[in-house]
């Protein structure tokens, strides 16, 4: 079709992008109090630094830990703990959580900025990272300071932001390459610095010809960093999918993208880590998206991490009669939602709300055809038909002579099914049942 | 807060939360509507008999399928499409002067014995169809080989009987196939438009091709098995298949007569026997190809094409698990 840059396979969803692209990024309301869980991201919990009555301020740490892969969370508001529980959270389990009742007055505590911050020796950037509680924020929220701490055998030469935002309806990514390219830039700039290389790319779906137009014009005088537009396609935006397309570089079978050399970054995750070094601010407020025609007002917000989804979809104008399903991010790979009074957390990039005509039931569903569409979309090369049907008939052992290890759970087969076969289901069930 | 969402009931299921618009019904139904040119094709050469015997065909198909899993006490699947699709294949697979109890025999032979005793659509081992034709050309082999001459008209009471071209062609040979349809391009027009002994639904090239270009654009199948059965066929004809040594076969009579084309493009591709991965496809194909000729040329039926896929299905299993797509990242761990 173009010279767009692209992987094989993988499919083309419908994208109603349309709702939210137009909506300028808007503050949402302060909250009235947070629910901030103290397991926002992979790796080890954070232990919870403050008691119940505690006064806490905006960027203090309240949740802090010493594992390697791990993350301290911070209070979002200034207010008083009123309670450390568990609570539910938006992937559908029990998180302990610290709610904070706020004060109003929105307090932070003094932010240690870094004017100089491109001087700063690679070993205190990724210190700072690390001590401002950034992850990974396109949704799979891996601590940010560890992809920048490959070890020695593996080095890195490129790194990727990754702007592909190849999920249908949400549009967060896109709203800040278009409003604060230069900042994403800045952020590239660090993420480089601290891993010593020398090139850097920008990777962004070529439906968004606005941003394409303002990175590249925000990334104009740094000679080694481009922009890719890339092919619009679902999953574009996963890690190993945006290096193919990028550079060509094929992240071997259950390896990650260290080992070809790469480490790839969300565009919300350069824009934190640009806010942290420089400016010294902790991960404390996102952008996301509600959307869908289910909510009343679709809008990009800056939300305060902790705020229930709740109160923002309220400040979006509320679901419309006939919504039927909240969803925590996209509809390829999002969580629905049970409650509303789930918080935002660091990996949320939308709210989705559908209404009953977009829904569609998969509680019935029938035998594999073997029609092979899966196959064909598969992004990893997959057999999604012999995997399900395995996992079906309880031979759990029989998938990993299928790689079902491999399988990232994009939820391409299941969108092409004919027989509606619960296929990510499937595939969870059997890698629950076995280990790699 | 929480009055809302108890207000609104929320549906929690696992991703994908959005899905494609295929479904079987809409996949079954498109194929039986590509074969709508073949079965007018067919009415218009050998008449209302053409549609009496197709119709019973998917009437049996259809009811027999209800029947079974009413009283099993099932959910009936005859709205995706699949048993009607059966039927009509079976009928087209039919010579015309069948008596009514052929048809019947055959689509129960299909669907119950074929398709439902072995689990329903998905589970079937060998395309339903082509069993059910099987088990008739054994059990009836008379009845299954009379072929009227078609009429080109609506009247086909008192048809003449006449062999297929490639039972002239297996039996006389060349020579003769030329005495009966006079030049080669009178032979290949009247193998293109279907004006010619044969199963109703066979004859017409052109109208089959036509079914076969809306399934090819709609993606429903794709090239890998037609092309590969197609062109082995033409190969092997072209080298084994003249009467004056190798390389002096005519490859065109054999890819336009007989029942390649619509087994090539309709049963062959069955989703359910054929196998999954494009690559395995092109083995599948060139295996009907190879059994096919091996059949037209040295064994004692005219045509192979119904025997060729049948065993070709016992393969496709076997090719499935022999033959794997390429996995991402596949190629660089080797290397290490």
């Amino acid at each position: 079709m173009s010279k767009a840059a692209t992987f094989e396979r993988g499919i083309h969803p419908e994208y109603h992008k349309e709702l939210a692209a137009g909506q300028s990024i808007v503050q949402a309301k302060l909250p009235q109090r947070v629910v901030i869980p103290v397991s926002q991201h992979i790796g080890a919990p954070a232990t919870p630094s403050v008691n119940i009555g505690d006064e806490v301020k905006k960027g203090q740490v309240i949740g802090s830990t010493t594992a390697f892969v791990s993350s301290p969370v911070h209070s979002s508001i200034s207010g008083k703990v009123i309670a450390i529980a568990d609570f539910p959270s938006a992937t559908g389990r029990m998180v302990q959580s610290i709610v904070i009742e706020s004060d109003g007055k929105d307090e932070a505590v003094p932010f240690k900025e870094h004017p100089d911050y491109l001087n700063l020796p690679p070993e205190e950037i990724k210190a700072i990272i690390k001590d401002a509680g950034i992850v990974g924020m396109g949704g799979a929220a891996f601590p940010t300071s560890v992809k920048l701490s490959p070890p020695k055998e593996k080095p890195i030469d490129t790194v990727i932001i990754n702007g592909a935002e190849c999920e249908p309806y949400l549009t967060a990514d896109h709203r800040l390459m278009v409003e604060r390219p230069k900042e994403v830039v800045e952020g590239l700039k660090i993420i480089m610095k601290s891993l010593g290389v020398r090139q850097g790319y920008i990777g962004i779906e070529e439906n968004k010809p606005d941003a394409i137009e303002a990175m590249r014009s925000a990334a104009s005088g740094e000679s080694n960093i481009e922009v890719r537009p890339l092919e619009i396609k679902y999953p574009q935006g996963a890690e190993k999918m945006l290096i193919k397309a990028i550079n060509g570089r094929e992240v071997p079978s259950k390896g990650l993208p260290m080992d070809v050399g790469v480490v790839v970054q969300n565009v919300g995750t350069a824009l934190a880590v640009y806010e942290a070094v420089r400016y010294g601010k902790p991960l404390i407020e996102r952008v996301v998206t509600v959307t869908g025609r289910g909510i009343r007002k679709p809008a990009n917000m800056m939300v305060r991490i902790g705020t229930l989804m709740s109160e923002v979809v309220e400040q979006c104008g509320g679901l419309v009669e006939d919504a039927v399903k909240v969803i925590a991010g996209g509809p390829m790979m999002g969580f629905a939602q049970w409650t509303l009074d789930v918080p935002v957390v660091k990996g949320t990039s939308g709210i989705l709300v559908l209404t009953k005509d977009e829904y569609v039931s998969s509680d019935e569903y029938s035998a594999c055809i073997r029609c092979g569409s899966c196959i064909d979309v598969c992004p990893m090369g997959l057999n999604p038909s012999m995997l399900s049907i395995l996992s079906e008939k309880g031979f759990f052992e029989e998938t990993k002579e299928y790689n079902i290890f491999d399988c990232f759970e994009c939820g391409s087969c299941a969108y092409v099914c004919p027989a509606k076969r619960p296929m990510v289901q499937l595939m969870r069930l059997a890698k629950s049942q076995i280990k790699p | 807060m929480a009055t809302e969402a108890k207000a609104h009931e929320l549906i929690v299921s696992v991703s994908p939360h959005v899905r494609g618009k295929e479904t079987v019904g809409r996949i079954m139904w498109t194929v039986n509507l590509s074969l709508l040119p073949a079965f007018i094709a067919a009415v218009y050469y050998f008449g209302p008999r053409a549609a009496y015997v197709t119709g019973l065909c998917i009437l049996t198909a259809v009811l027999s399928e209800h029947i079974y899993q009413v009283s099993l006490k099932k959910k009936t699947t005859i709205g995706d499409g699949s048993a009607f699709l059966t039927g009509l294949l079976l009928g087209l697979n039919l010579p015309a002067s069948v008596p009514f109890y052929i048809p019947i025999i055959g689509a129960v032979i299909a669907i119950v014995i074929t398709k439902l005793l072995f689990g329903g659509l998905g589970y079937n081992i060998f395309n339903p169809a082509l069993i059910g034709r099987a088990f008739l050309l054994i059990s009836f082999p008379k009845l299954m080989t009379i072929w009227t001459e078609p009429t080109a008209r609506f009247v086909a009471l008192d048809a003449k009987t006449t062999a297929t071209p490639l039972g002239i062609l297996k039996e006389g040979g060349l020579s003769q196939l030329m005495q009966v349809f006079g030049d080669k391009t009178e032979l290949y027009m009247s193998l293109l438009t279907g004006n010619r002994a044969g199963s109703l639904g066979e004859t017409s090239v052109i109208a089959l091709l036509i079914g076969a270009a809306i399934l090819l654009y709609r993606g429903y199948i794709t090239w890998h098995i037609p092309v590969s059965f197609l062109a082995t066929v033409g190969v092997l004809a072209w080298v084994f298949g003249g009467q004056s040594g190798f390389f002096t076969g005519d490859p065109v009579i054999h890819l336009i007569s007989g029942g390649l084309i619509l087994g090539a493009f309709f049963m062959a591709t069955d989703y359910v026997t054929c196998p999954t991965i494009r690559k395995g496809q092109v083995i599948f194909g060139i295996g009907c190809g190879i059994i096919t000729m091996l059949i037209r040329l040295k064994g004692g039926f005219p045509e192979g094409v119904m025997f060729a896929i049948l065993l070709m299905n016992c393969f496709a299993p076997l090719i499935d698990r022999g033959v794997k797509s390429k996995l991402f990242g596949a190629v660089k761990e080797q290397k290490k």
